[in-house]
């Protein structure tokens, strides 16, 4: 019998060295529900202690498991419970501790993010979501490695307006605070609808509620190998796309449940979920906008984007499905514009507008993501955008975010740099005309009827 | 525990036999090997038992690795689950 089967064997090797195949993440979710406690001082200490105890071996762990198994893992990063619901009795200055508490903990175990700094007010905030609410700009502007996240919006709850009003003006404060760094502080705040609890991505993850203790959740990528195995099917018909697509998402999601099996035994932590979103990074040859352009499209953005992605999103999904035994988290294809060198090539064209990415994320995995737009936008627009989106999500049934930055000082056309695997991103046009009127009326857009399933 | 080693190189005068004497002097069972030709490069795979081996997987990962980077070939050393896992249900 022969024992090798060289062509497969080779394959691997092109898909890693040549096609940018890697673990982008894996996050280890941390329930902290344990650490409450009306002392400021005492939260802290047990919030530090449990993140630094259980973390010690995870950047370690990663590190193993890529020499052993030859595969990179890019990430290793940490997701918390909502620290809202930490320190729900907590003022403004409270929460601001807890931020730089988990920023210390993410550094002394050496995880590059850590995320969880999340806010649940889909339907109404409490005393302690308003501070913590209030808290965020300059809890960004003083951190390095904590990731924020609101869920302002969901299916069964609906809109919560005032909310979303206030994230539009927290994006403002974040990036007025971070404006030396091209308002990097936005980078790391997102605003989400429909926001799952097991998401192992930056910056949304954080470790639900319903989650056990410790958990480990790993996110794949592999744009490049999908745009790889496309170029065999030019001119074939979509059927044989989706095909392709489905096989080699299969392939991909099999090395994200190796790993993550892998590294949840030897972290002794509960095995999670595989995420099967497309990541791109900034690097040429791993972008998703270079997939749908090899489907037929001259450029990404223009007519036909959306069926192409919308394509794309479900073969990832149904080959992925049946490669793990629990598949979870965002898992579709992501359309970051600054960490995805085709997206930010067709936005400094001018073929890929706000209005068009904003209709693609009615069919991808999640929702606008890494977009800067001029730094004078005012809150209420960018308000407006957020509540554009949860709408989308709220009537889709999917998850849909906004991670926008107000770039202070630049003018469309510009170039905002966040550097590594933030990337950078030209600056888009948004709508002139203004929502002022329409976001400060506040309360709920009530739910949809088919939030009525009962 | 089982392996692959996988070397790409221009020129393959002694590589298998370092490699060969390597695994022998470390007791590492040579269980498959394959070779061929890909566009003018040489590629080698070899399926390796880890089992009674008397230094770390590490160790041996960065023997192989430093003595290829002396003669200017890549060589490999991955677990074979990452193989199995892509390709076998």
């Amino acid at each position: 019998m022969n024992l090798i089967n060289k062509d497969d064997i080779l394959q691997v090797i092109a898909m890693i060295e040549s096609q940018h195949l890697d673990i982008r993440t894996i996050t280890m979710g941390i329930s902290l529900l344990d650490c409450i406690d009306p002392d400021v001082d005492r939260c802290c200490e047990k919030v530090y202690g449990k993140i630094t105890t259980l973390a010690k071996d995870l950047v370690k762990t990663g590190e193993d498991i890529e020499h052993e198994y030859g595969i990179p893992v890019v990430n290793k990063r940490i997701s918390v419970t909502p620290i809202s619901l930490i320190g729900g009795s907590f003022d403004e200055a409270g929460y601001l501790r807890l931020a730089l508490t988990l920023d210390r903990a993410a550094k002394a175990v050496g995880v590059n993010f850590i995320g969880g700094y999340t806010a649940l007010v889909q339907k109404g905030m409490t005393k302690g979501d308003r501070a913590f609410l209030a808290s965020i700009p300059r809890a960004l502007a003083q951190t390095e490695r904590v990731c924020c996240s609101v869920n302002v919006g969901s299916t069964k709850a609906g809109i919560d307006m005032s909310a979303v009003k206030l994230m539009g003006e927290a994006v403002k404060q974040t990036a007025a605070l971070t404006a030396q760094d091209s308002g990097i502080g936005c980078a790391k705040l997102v605003v989400f609808a429909n926001a799952v609890e097991d998401n192992p991505f930056m910056a949304g993850a954080f470790h639900g509620v319903g989650e056990a203790e410790c958990v480990v959740n790993v996110g794949v990528s592999g744009p490049g190998v999908v745009a790889n195995a496309l170029k065999t099917c030019k001119g074939k018909p979509f059927d044989e796309v989706a095909e392709t697509i489905k096989k080699t998402a299969f392939r991909i999601t099999r090395i994200g449940q190796l790993v993550a099996k892998e590294a949840s035994k030897r972290l002794g932590a509960s095995f999670g979920i595989v995420d099967l979103s497309l990541a791109p990074t900034p690097a040429r040859g791993d972008s998703v906008a270079e997939i749908l352009e090899l489907m037929g499209l001259e450029r990404c953005g223009t007519h036909g984007t959306t069926a192409a992605l919308a394509l794309l999103n479900d073969a990832v999904k149904k080959g992925g499905v049946m490669a793990s035994s629990h598949v979870g988290g965002l898992s579709g294809a992501f359309i970051p514009v600054s960490e995805d060198a085709g997206m930010i090539a067709s936005a400094e064209s001018g073929c890929l507008q706000l209005d068009k990415l904003e209709a693609m994320t009615c069919v991808c995995s999640v929702g606008l993501d890494m977009i800067a737009v001029p730094g004078d936008t005012s809150a209420a627009t960018i308000s407006a955008i957020i509540a554009d989106e949860c709408a989308i999500g709220m009537i889709n049934n999917k998850t849909t975010a906004v991670r926008i930055i107000p770039v202070p000082g630049a003018k469309v056309g510009d170039r905002a740099e966040f550097g590594g695997l933030l990337g950078s991103a030209p600056v888009m046009t948004v709508h002139p005309e203004s929502a002022e009127e329409f976001i400060s009326r506040g309360g709920r857009i009530p739910a949809p009827i088919h939030s009525l399933r009962n | 525990m089982k392996a692959i080693i996988t070397v790409n190189a221009a020129d393959t005068v002694g590589i298998i036999a370092f490699i060969s004497a390597y695994l022998a002097q470390h007791n590492v069972n040579i269980l498959d090997i394959s070779q061929t030709i890909m566009q003018n490069y040489f590629v080698m795979i070899m399926l390796i038992d880890f089992e009674k081996a008397d230094l770390p997987f590490d160790e041996l990962q960065k023997g192989l690795k430093e003595e290829g980077e002396r003669r200017s070939v890549v060589i490999r050393v991955q677990r074979e689950d990452i193989f199995n896992a892509m390709h076998r249900i």
